[in-house]
């Protein structure tokens, strides 16, 4: 699948050693399916799960999906070994629990770059989502985002997170909006995409709904989801109405209409139209041409 | 390779299956298949389980199946596993291209 203009709306885990989970999660609307060799996979398991996922991804790869495989930790004793086999198996990408400093990010991104040229796949195409979960790694989070070409997003884990505040986690957030603002921040900065925590409660529709609301409007590109039933109502979040599809393209016809004119201030709906206002107009076609909707234009 | 001890791999949930091998010195292979699609699947099955003891190069092997619809890909993995706990070796991952 495509890279940076893939849609990331949804990113939802499956465990690598459920081979029934694996089997129907490639049904569910998720843009990112991330086969999980970390916290999902009992010690035990782990060396059946890598072959699992391997043989999953290598040969029955979803082909509508953006593919990922969570590898273990990078100070665990599995690491080696899961980055030996995520990489063979050529997804788009491997996500990276606990990032904590951009020598962390450089150090895997040489071994994969190893492997690469071991295994014939074509160096740089294996890219990078580093998990952000901790506060050194909010801190370093820019630098984290720099550290490699590979890096293509940072996506922010508040369990641990809270845990490493020693805060309590609560469904409004407060608790993690600076770590979620840095972590935006960090992610413009390098331009790469952020994605935001997952929300907790499986059986709370209104409370994800209040969670993306704010993931939304914050600037997201997308949310990790821990159950399938999360998918369609944060996708709908980031896939743009036919009122803002129509709002933008009325922004876009007036920047347009104001240059022929030659005008130094146009206005819509007695509103002024700046930069940032058609920036986001072009960013809202480009999310909703991502989403497959069809936008003007003869057949 | 050479089996040295009993190992059970994966699970009796649907899309699953279970394989338990134990080592068989100079017997050659046995497969005993137990499937919930056995009727149309047997052939198959049995063809994947006997690529993958080759693929290993094991020629003595009592393999037990308790297969509950586990697609290729997941047989193939399962095994992989369970031949490599048996004959307690590491995966050479680097022999992958």
């Amino acid at each position: 699948m495509a890279g940076k203009t893939a849609l990331k709306r949804t990113s939802l885990y499956v465990s690598g050693s459920s081979p029934v989970n694996m089997s129907q999660a490639i049904f569910y609307n998720e843009d990112c399916l991330v086969y999980d060799l970390e916290d999902s996979v009992p010690i035990a398991e782990k060396d059946a799960a890598r072959f699992l996922v391997y043989n999953t991804v290598r040969y029955h790869r979803p082909k509508d999906k953006y593919v990922l495989i969570r590898v273990n930790g990078i100070y665990s004793e599995f690491l080696d070994d899961d980055l030996e086999a995520a990489v063979r198996a050529r997804p788009d990408a491997i996500r990276i629990p606990k990032v904590e400093s951009a020598a962390e990010v450089e150090r895997i991104a040489k071994r994969i770059t190893e492997i690469e040229q071991e295994a014939g796949i074509e160096v740089g195409s294996t890219k990078l989502w580093c998990n952000i979960e901790s506060y050194p790694g909010v801190l370093n989070a820019e630098a984290i985002a720099k550290a490699d070409e590979r890096v293509e997003a940072l996506a922010l884990g508040a369990e641990d997170f809270t845990a490493s505040m020693k805060a309590t986690r609560t469904k409004p957030g407060w608790e993690i909006f600076y770590a979620r603002n840095a972590v935006l921040m960090a992610c413009r900065s390098a331009g790469v995409e952020a994605l935001d925590a997952v929300f907790s409660d499986i059986n709370d529709m209104e409370g994800l709904r209040a969670d993306t609301t704010l993931t939304k409007n914050l600037g997201f590109d997308g949310k990790t989801v821990v159950h399938p039933r999360q998918i369609d109502i944060v996708n709908s979040y980031f896939t743009p109405s036919k009122k803002e599809i129509n709002y933008a393209l009325r922004v876009l016809a007036a920047v347009e209409e104001g240059k022929k004119l030659n005008k130094g201030a146009i206005t819509l709906d007695g509103s002024m139209i700046d930069k940032p206002m058609e920036l986001r107009a072009l960013t809202t076609l480009a999310q909703a041409e991502a989403a497959g909707i069809k936008i003007g234009g003869a057949e | 390779m050479q089996l040295k001890k009993p190992a059970v791999v994966g699970t009796l949930e649907s899309c699953d299956v279970q394989i338990t091998l134990f080592p068989n010195p100079g017997k050659g292979v046995e497969i005993n298949l137990d499937s919930i699609v056995k009727v149309m699947f047997e052939k198959s099955i049995l063809q994947t389980v006997r690529e993958e003891l080759e693929k290993f190069q094991i020629s003595d092997a009592i393999v037990q199946i308790n297969d509950k619809g586990a697609f290729d890909w997941v047989i193939r993995a399962r095994m992989q596993a369970a031949i490599c706990r048996s004959a307690e070796v590491a995966f050479d991952w680097k022999g992958v291209s």
